[in-house]
């Protein structure tokens, strides 16, 4: 099996859970789960070099778009690092694993919440690897809007200045935000071209496609690497998809039952994301 | 104190490579000495103090001992919630160093006053916050707290020779030093203003009242049993602080009268107004927050009078 057909499988299996983590708990923030599924499956099924989640030398994640951490929890189960039972504690009273990952739980190197925050994480943890002479990387994950704020500008120039080719971010362009689409909030396009104009290595591609992440994600570079994903909202559940609504929104039963319904569709429709 | 500080900070790092020293485009005639021995170990991260923050974290996750630079108000506003988020909510070990404690930056203005510093980081949990009262007590508490494994603020004062008499330049963490002994009233200060009250105790003597000065600049872990055996002798405490007396050390010490159930009288000695375009240099800003040695003496004796 490629590494793309193990990926799509990994993505598949992040969706079911979200979906029915997501039930359970009565929580929202779907959508943007959703529109990470695949890029996180890229990543920790063949991307993150790590012997363990407590490997000093592993390469190291930000999901600075914490909201969408139930797809993280979700790809730290499918490593091996988190149990099935821990994930189906999302949300629930005393458990470690909130709407927001937080750094006491295996394989979540950085604390996130509030946006603008983690590319200065990861930057950090490439000026601490090139320090420490290792070839390990940084990888950040960033939601579009997040980059409405200024101090993501900041670890941008300082990365191009300092030319830290190991560090990674990732932009989850699914062009939505919490009140309204980006365009019309806060436009940022030309992004790829922004960032280029930064000094950044920019590889624009399809966020849902396995392939195309994975070689981008392998790419050689020479400058400071991003990678804007492009996304949809709510990938793979119609009635989620591009909708702000489902920023917030609780699933009901009956969207549940849909939601799971259109995914075994899809998996029908692409056997190979079936394991 | 910066230059001291940062002299010795340049000795250390010798003996640790886990020291890394980062700068807000900050320190002129300041930083020279440790980047000129380490230059592979310090990086002027230009003006843009959240990212300065956000590497330290990153650093400090790795294993490293980051230390942040700038002036206080700049390092301790702008960043906030990435000292919060940062080293405060993930434990780790970042050395936050704010220069100008108060009035230090004079005509610069109330931009550059940091008056709120210390309430900012007491308003947070999870990190120790060190105010020395001279350049011989900073060096000593970047020595002593050098094991801490949480963040640490420090609160660096401008000046790198004067030297408060009886200090000695001794330094624990959590504790008080009382460096002048008296029964009709304690003066406790924080920061480089306590040469003030160290001089306002003499001149108090002048007049009959012994007072004693005990001095507090490991404001957090707070020094609360040597504040409660100093406070219970006496009848009158005075604290004195070119801070806001709301959330520094003025509060802290009407936290520990109020919760020990102690019974002097607490007169706060700090920033009471709100911010003023008049201008001036350090003394003179004192002076008109009434926390020079004069000012004090008048409100200590106004105090004792109507006691």
């Amino acid at each position: 099996m490629t590494h793309a057909h193990s990926a799509r499988t990994w993505a598949a299996q992040i969706r079911r859970i979200v979906l029915d983590e997501s039930r359970r708990a009565n929580v929202g923030h779907i959508g943007s789960s959703l529109s990470v599924a695949d890029i996180l499956a890229v990543l920790y099924s063949g991307v993150l070099r790590a012997s363990g989640p407590d490997d000093p030398d592993r390469d190291r994640f930000v999901m600075s778009k914490g909201h969408a951490a139930l797809a993280l929890y979700t790809a730290l189960h499918l490593r091996g690092w988190l149990s099935r039972e821990e994930v189906a504690a999302y949300c629930a009273d005393g458990s470690l694993l909130g709407v927001h990952p937080e750094r006491a739980i295996a394989g979540i190197d950085f604390t996130t919440g509030s946006l603008g925050h983690g590319l200065a994480y990861a930057v950090g943890a490439a000026l601490a690897a090139r320090m420490q002479e290792s070839s390990r990387r940084a990888f950040a994950l960033l939601s579009d809007a997040e980059c409405n704020e200024g101090s993501v500008w900041e670890s941008v120039m300082f990365a191009a200045h300092h030319g830290l080719t190991n560090v990674v971010a990732i932009i989850d362009a699914n062009g939505q935000q919490a009140l309204g689409y980006t365009r019309d909030v806060l436009d940022l396009s030309p992004l790829a071209a922004r960032f280029d104009a930064f000094g950044w290595q920019v590889a624009s591609i399809d966020g849902h496609d396995s392939a195309q992440l994975f070689d981008a994600f392998t790419r050689p570079t020479v400058r400071p690497q991003v990678v804007v994903a492009n996304t949809v909202f709510g990938h793979g559940v119609s009635f989620m998809e591009r909708q702000i609504a489902w920023h917030y929104l609780p699933m009901s039963d009956m969207q549940y039952s849909e939601a799971l319904r259109e995914l075994e569709q899809q998996a029908c429709a692409d056997p190979s994301s079936v394991s | 104190m910066r230059g001291p500080f940062l002299r010795k900070l340049t000795d250390l790092a010798r003996h640790d490579p886990r020291v890394v020293l980062l700068t807000g485009d900050l320190g002129f005639a300041a930083i020279e000495p440790f980047a000129d021995a380490h230059p592979d170990r310090f990086y002027n991260v230009g003006v843009a103090e959240q990212n300065m923050l956000g590497i330290a974290t990153g650093l400090a996750e790795a294993g490293f001992l980051p230390f942040v630079y700038s002036i206080a108000t700049f390092v301790t506003r702008r960043p906030y919630e990435f000292i919060h988020n940062g080293p405060v909510l993930q434990k780790l070990p970042v050395r936050i160093v704010g220069i100008g404690g108060g009035f230090e930056y004079g005509a610069a203005g109330p931009t550059h006053h940091a008056i709120d510093d210390v309430a900012l980081m007491r308003a947070m949990p999870d990190i120790s916050i060190i105010s020395p009262a001279d350049h011989l007590q900073a060096v000593t508490a970047l020595e002593k707290s050098w094991g801490l494994g949480g963040p640490v603020y420090f609160r660096l004062g401008k000046d790198d020779t004067t030297v408060v008499p009886g200090l000695d330049g001794e330094f624990e963490i959590g504790r008080a030093q009382v460096i002048v002994e008296g029964v009709d009233l304690a003066l406790v200060a924080m920061g480089s203003v306590a040469s003030e009250a160290v001089a306002a105790a003499a001149t108090l003597r002048h007049f009959g009242v012994q007072a004693a000065v005990a001095i507090v600049a490991s404001v957090r872990p707070e020094p609360v049993a040597d504040l409660c055996a100093l406070i219970e002798r006496v009848p009158l405490v005075v604290t004195v602080e070119a801070h806001s007396v709301t959330g520094g050390l003025g509060s802290l010490v009407a936290e520990v009268v109020a919760e020990h159930n102690l019974h002097a009288r607490l007169l706060r000695c700090g920033v009471r107004t709100g911010h003023s375009s008049v201008t001036g240099d350090n003394a003179f800003l004192n002076s008109m927050h009434c926390l020079s040695r004069d000012a004090l003496v008048q409100q200590v004796l106004a105090s004792v009078k109507h006691a």
